[in-house]
């Protein structure tokens, strides 16, 4: 499952260093370390509520630290101006976890909205663009329907197909593989072997699913209470001494179970408001 | 013990206070950068190369505009009339019931139009923004844009707030010229006053002034139902339950919000 040896030492093109985070006056991210280098799949495991998707937003500069520093492909995220950012976004691709596919527009018109955006190529050569992403997902002559006419797994690949678009440097996904039936899910964990093969992506995928991680992972992050617990190979992992890691491994039913947080609110009908934010 | 408790109670309500003004300003504060941000990719969104598309305008104004003639026509017709009723009934006892023309013409430009017109727009418009964008969000549909680059407020806002400042006042000239038609159509009924003789009237107390003054508020309420409801939109949490709440409360803040400035714009331009 592990990569050839590159001839040179592999760039690194995630670096979190002492990643710290709150919301609110909650503190979900403890100091978190990782790296991960060029064309490497990192699995980002941990129970619900463990900061998984929290640290996944941190990468996608989408949250920003209380402290520490997260560097992609080599550039400090706090330290870009806004036109830098931009320039960065087109280099990172993401597949949210329920695909956040636009409702409004086609599946066709989600897949081209980055080209609409940010290039200017002509619409024949956007949609032959799209079509070749489509083809990948194995989704080739859906693009007229609309996402609400998608099945589950179609959506998860729809917006894999999004994601990929702009030929990124670095994916995002977030639980790829979570509320589908296995065949699919093991089609998803196919799907970001190839890409990653095909075109030396570097991905980042955050799962619960065991199974999934130890097919597609060359390495394994595995966050607890917003800690690192774990960073290493799929054998490492295997192969652990600790008793705290192998009950996380074999809890597997227990990681659907409640966020604690969630089953407060529920409970106490508090909620906790959002910020008036876009 | 007991002055220690209202002590206590009246800290309380001073802290309190104290919050709420400052949530109050923060918000006020986040209303105004939003309403500067969009404004900014408006004017500058074309030589970034990212512009605000005028598709999306189109789209949102015919949804907003267009889509809102039956009904504001409906409103408008009604209250056109029921100004005239009560004019004519009014002015009986000074046995001047023609001069009803007067108050129609004043009441239905620099008053009634553009707030029917202001509450319908909040009621169907300001509700579906902020829907749509709650939705949005809890969808991360807003975070897929963010990390495409593409900035909510140039792709969301900005086409639905141009659509409002555009369709609001063209829907208040419609409204002004329905309510001005029917009460003139009650008045010809019951006083037997030619429909031309009426208009002939209408124009002649009414300045460019008294359409400008209606216009302008109409303006102001397009800005404020389209800032009130990305707010809302915006602050959404906790799914779709969350979606219907922001959007209720987005309806109600935007409707006090017109009949507020209303009345503020009413005294600070006649005065
Ligand atoms: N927007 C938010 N506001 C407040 N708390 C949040 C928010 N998002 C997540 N949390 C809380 O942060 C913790 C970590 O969440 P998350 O990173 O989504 O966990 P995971 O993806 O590992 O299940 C949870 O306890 C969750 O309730
Ligand atoms: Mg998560």
């Amino acid at each position: 499952m592990t990569q050839a040896a590159a001839p040179r030492p592999p760039e690194r093109v995630i670096e979190v260093e002492d990643l710290v985070s709150f919301y609110g006056p909650r503190q979900i991210l403890r100091g978190v370390s990782v790296e991960v280098v060029e064309g490497e799949i990192m699995v980002i495991m941990g129970g619900s509520g463990s900061g998984k998707s929290t640290l996944l937003r941190h990468l996608m500069a989408l949250e920003w630290p209380t402290s520490g520093t997260v560097r992609l492909l080599g550039r400090d995220l706090a330290a870009l101006s806004a036109r830098e950012m931009f320039e960065l976004r087109k280099k990172i691709g993401v597949a949210f976890q329920g695909g956040a596919l636009f409702s409004s527009m086609t599946v066709g018109e989600n897949i081209m909205l980055p080209l609409h955006e940010h290039t200017e190529l002509d619409p024949t050569t956007m949609r032959i663009m799209a079509r070749l992403k489509l083809e990948v997902v194995d989704l080739a002559g859906f693009e007229d329907l609309m996402p609400s006419e998608l099945s589950g797994g179609m959506i998860k690949r729809a917006a894999m197909a999004r994601a990929i678009i702009m030929d990124p440097k670095i994916l995002f996904c977030d639980e790829p593989s979570a509320g589908l039936d296995p065949v699919v899910a093991s089609a998803i964990d196919d799907l970001i072997l190839r890409l990653r093969d095909a075109v030396g992506m570097s991905v980042v995928v955050v799962t619960h699913e065991l199974e999934s991680a130890f097919k597609i992972a060359d390495r394994i992050t595995v966050l607890d209470k917003g800690e690192t617990l774990f960073i290493g190979t799929v054998e490492e992992l295997r192969n652990h001494p600790s008793e705290r890691i192998q009950n996380l491994l074999n809890r597997r039913a227990e990681d659907e179970a409640v966020d604690a947080d969630a089953y407060m609110r529920r409970l106490t009908g508090v909620e906790v408001s959002g910020a008036a934010r876009l | 013990m007991a002055e220690q408790a209202t002590d206590n109670s009246a800290a309380r309500f001073v802290e309190r206070l104290g919050r709420g003004t400052v949530r109050g300003v923060e918000e006020l504060g986040a209303c105004g950068m939003l309403v500067f941000e969009t404004l900014y990719w408006i004017v500058s969104g074309r030589r970034m190369r990212q512009p605000v598309r005028i598709d999306a305008i189109f789209v949102q104004m015919m949804e907003t505009g267009i889509g809102a003639i039956p009904i504001v026509a409906l409103m408008a017709g009604t209250i056109g009339v029921m100004l005239a009723i009560q004019g004519i009934h009014t002015l009986k006892i000074f046995g001047a019931e023609t001069q009803v023309t007067v108050g129609i013409a004043f009441s239905v430009v620099r008053e009634f139009a553009p707030l029917i017109t202001g509450i319908i727009v909040a009621g169907r418009s300001g509700s579906a923004l902020a829907a749509r964008l709650g939705t949005m969000k809890i969808n991360q549909e807003i975070d897929a844009l963010h990390v495409m680059g593409i900035n909510p407020l140039r792709f969301l806002v900005a086409p639905a707030l141009v659509a409002m400042m555009v369709m609001v006042p063209a829907l208040t000239l419609f409204s002004d010229f329905v309510g001005l038609l029917a009460a003139g159509l009650y008045v010809g009924v019951d006083l037997g006053i030619s429909l031309a003789a009426y208009f002939d009237r209408v124009i002649e107390i009414l300045s460019v002034d008294d359409l400008m003054h209606g216009l302008g508020k109409s303006a102001l309420f397009a800005i404020l139902i389209g800032v009130i409801g990305v707010v809302n939109g915006a602050s959404v949490s906790g799914g779709a339950e969350g979606v219907g709440k922001v959007t209720t409360r987005a309806v109600v803040q935007s409707i006090a919000a017109i009949v507020v400035t209303d009345m503020i714009f009413a005294f600070a331009v006649t005065r």
